[in-house]
């Protein structure tokens, strides 16, 4: 017996499955790629009763094996490797008990596979509601596997699923559902002799599905391909007759085994809430308003928080430069390590709240109305009603969002989702935009409730859906299709957010953002102060002995002086220089070089910016009063003309760059990652990049 | 001959064919199959999708895809 056993989760979607792994895993999780194909693999571990350890993956939902989309490839490919050590050796397949039917069509494929397997019952209480009764005795045996009612969410029968995930190799394998050999009886028993499989329904998976399969040699699939032309197999019309097979099959199981009471008929709960929630009028009413509310709750709530938080870096970077003895290193932690992480981590609360909500919309089953009343806007655009759920995600991050476009079926309605989804003002552009908008929006309340900076807040954030809409519609005329779109999706029974689910996203994702951000903002801040710090030849030495002389003693106080000194020898250090190149190619859309800077750093990430500001400003600034980067910006000016760096003109200038340039490099990335194709992430960071600096101009110019 | 996109919000029909094999398949694995009982639920505001009760629960799909399933 083995010490550790792989245990792969199966299901429909909105079965519960990912709640029961939650239960079953704890905080002990982790994410990383199938081998072989990059898509995000979830696995994490329990202990079993008899001591042994489970090793418990999460498949993506799906309704059959037949994969509809790239998410949905995966847990075939995952259940059938025989080669990789990936294959596990149970699989709990999750039914949801009020809607047995439809899923007990992928129970009986994954059965016919013949790898051990268990049924984990889920949302008993939701069947009885529904006048439902399943007698769970004669299932089991008619299946010949064990049925374990449970309910993932209030956490009940999870010990017996684990106590019978110690029993299940004792049994025997449970029965045939249907005949598939029968199917295509030839090329199955051909498919079978020339791999040696001694399981028919595999055989007839591979006769299907050899194309997409990784571990199959050229050679192998060649060979299916020519087997299949020999007897005159069609895929569809095979599929068709499986399909219909199986659920007489399932008819005839759940014939004496489930009961409806007939009465039925009256309206579900969820009904009289769709009835508001997706009405003509309200439901758009209230979509926008939940939008509206989500980004004042943002700007609103995370105030007090944020203020604490700078508040400890200002005390932080003043209890350095006390405690330890002045010079190059202490410099290096105060100016460039803490003031470049405060001007970040301050957006942890800001970030937390977005992803709560997201998190909320998602859970209730509200996303899903959300994806059915948007489709046809979106279809007009050449997007899909699913997009919608990567564009609201990619308010919280690209990055995740563009991954989740692998539920899209349709090709070119997934590619022009990822190509405008970095559009959408994500979390890392809302530390430029509150500082910005702090800088040159006043605080105060129109019609009551709104107030102005969060108004223009709302309207970077429209402004990014409005952009992605109308780059999506000129794609829709650019791109070729390859195939029809459609889309047929479930819409799940409303629930209430499960709020440990909330929290562990809030907490996850915050903690994500914390490192991810904390490794490339520690790097810059420490490259840009060092660049900053030092110059060139001997031009520091010579500031240096120009304020030495006399004359500067007496006209200048000594704290004038230290500043003076501190921002010429920026000017001729090494950032400055690389400032001053890029300045003539910024200088059109308002931005002085200390702002070039900053765009150059940032390339990389965009919250890099805020951190890049306040190390410039740091170094820069007087060393005997500490401030927030806010006031030091606030105060900025401008060399040359001696006016404020930072205007209503060249703030919603440079926010404009923020929202349309394509400054991320994990976005780049995970575009290639998808598409597997280095022109879609070139194309996509030109074409932002370029709109960048036309909105940008034209924003300059006109507020100028 | 009546397509389930022409059914009345509210009224019910029985699945008899689908005029498209690959529709078919989809729509098949989502429970939609000949026999089976459909109620047309709702439609969405803009006029497309619509949702419909089959199999014990609800399933939205385009007009289009809808004029695939011929009901009895």
């Amino acid at each position: 017996m083995k010490d550790e056993i792989k245990v792969a989760l199966v299901g429909n979607p909105n079965t519960g499955k990912s709640t029961l792994f939650n239960v079953l895993t704890g905080l002990n999780q982790k994410i990383g790629n199938f081998p072989g194909v990059t898509v995000d693999r979830k696995t994490g571990h329990c202990s079993l009763p008899d001591g042994r350890r489970a090793e418990i993956i999460d498949l993506p939902g799906t309704y059959s094996l037949y994969p509809k989309s790239r998410d949905e490839a995966i847990v075939f490919s995952v259940l059938a490797d025989q080669v990789n050590d990936q294959r596990p050796d149970l699989i709990v397949v999750i039914l949801d008990a009020s809607n047995l039917k439809r899923n007990l069509l992928l129970y009986t494929q994954v059965a016919d596979l013949k790898i051990p397997v268990i049924i984990a019952l889920n949302m008993m209480d939701l069947a009885k509601k529904d006048g439902i009764t399943i007698d769970i005795d004669a299932l089991s045996k008619k299946l010949g596997v064990m049925i374990v009612p449970i309910s993932a969410r209030r956490n009940e029968g999870i010990d017996k699923l684990k106590q019978s995930i110690v029993n299940a190799n004792k049994f025997a394998l449970q029965q045939d559902s249907v005949d598939t050999r029968s199917i295509a009886p030839e090329l199955v028993d051909a498919i079978s002799e020339e791999l040696a499989i001694d399981n028919p329904y595999f055989a007839l998976q591979l006769a299907h599905q050899h194309e997409t399969l990784s571990y199959l040699t050229p050679a192998q699939s060649d060979r299916i391909e020519e087997l299949e032309k020999i007897h005159g197999f069609h895929s569809q019309k095979a599929q068709a007759s499986e399909t219909i097979a199986r659920y007489n099959y399932i008819n005839d199981l759940l014939y004496d085994t489930v009961k409806k009471a007939e009465s039925a008929e009256e309206e579900t709960a969820s009904n009289r809430i769709d009835r508001i929630l997706t009405h003509r009028v309200f439901g758009f009413l209230i979509f926008f308003s939940i939008l509206l509310f989500m980004f004042q709750a943002i700007f609103a709530w995370s105030s007090y928080p944020m203020d604490l938080i700078e508040k400890l870096f200002v005390w932080m970077q003043g209890g350095v430069h006390d405690l330890l003895p002045p010079g190059p290193l202490t410099d290096l932690l105060a100016d460039g390590v803490i003031a470049g992480l405060s001007g970040v981590l301050v957006f942890i609360p800001q970030i937390a709240i977005l992803f709560a909500f997201i998190a909320i919309l998602e859970d209730t089953g509200y996303m899903a109305r959300v994806t059915f009343m948007m489709d046809k806007i979106m279809r007009k655009v050449g997007l899909n009603g699913k997009s919608v759920v990567p564009l609201i995600g990619g308010f919280a991050c690209a990055v995740p969002s563009i991954m989740s476009t692998r539920t899209i079926e349709n090709w070119k309605d997934r590619m022009i989702t990822i190509m405008v989804t970095p559009l959408i003002s994500c979390s890392a552009r809302l530390p430029v935009y509150t500082l910005l908008i702090a800088l040159v929006v006043p605080n105060r309340n129109v019609w009551w409730i709104f107030n102005l900076p969060g108004l223009a807040l709302t309207f970077m954030y429209v402004l990014s859906m409005v952009s992605a809409i109308v780059v999506a519609w000129v794609m829709k005329h650019i791109l070729k299709a390859r195939e029809r779109g459609y889309f047929i999706m479930e819409l799940p029974v409303y629930r209430m957010p499960r709020w440990s689910n909330v929290a562990l996203t809030m907490y996850d994702r915050s903690k994500t953002f914390v490192i991810e951000a904390g490794k490339v903002i520690i790097a810059v801040s420490i490259i840009l102060w060092v660049l900053a710090s030092y110059g060139p030849g001997d031009n520091f030495a010579q500031i240096e002995k120009k304020y030495s002389e006399s004359k500067y003693g007496q006209t200048m106080k000594p704290s004038e002086i230290e500043h003076a000194k501190a921002s010429e020898k920026l000017e001729s250090s090494y950032a400055g220089y690389l400032g001053h190149f890029i300045e003539p190619v910024i200088k059109p859309l308002g931005y002085d070089w200390k702002i070039g800077i900053a765009i150059i750093t940032s390339f990389a990430a965009r919250e890099v910016f805020v951190g890049t500001m306040a190390t410039i400003y740091s170094v820069d600034g007087d060393t005997e009063e500490i401030q927030p980067v806010k006031a030091k910006l606030a105060n900025a000016r401008n060399a040359e003309t001696g006016q404020l760096t930072f205007t209503l003109a060249s703030s919603f200038s440079l926010m404009m760059f923020y929202a349309f340039a394509m400054q991320c490099a994990s976005t780049v990335a995970v575009v290639y990652r998808e598409t597997k194709d280095w022109r879609w992430p070139a194309v996509q960071f030109l074409y932002m990049t370029v709109l960048a600096y036309g909105i940008s101009f034209l924003t300059y110019q006109l507020l100028k | 001959m009546k397509k389930l996109s022409q059914l009345e919000v509210g009224k019910k029909g029985v699945i008899k064919e689908f005029t498209d094999l690959e529709m078919s398949l989809k729509l098949m694995e989502m429970g939609c199959l000949p026999g089976e009982e459909i109620k047309l639920e709702r439609i969405a505001p803009l006029g497309d999708p619509i949702a419909v009760n089959v199999s014990g629960y609800m399933l939205s799909l385009r007009k289009q895809e809808a004029s695939t399933i011929i009901l009895q």
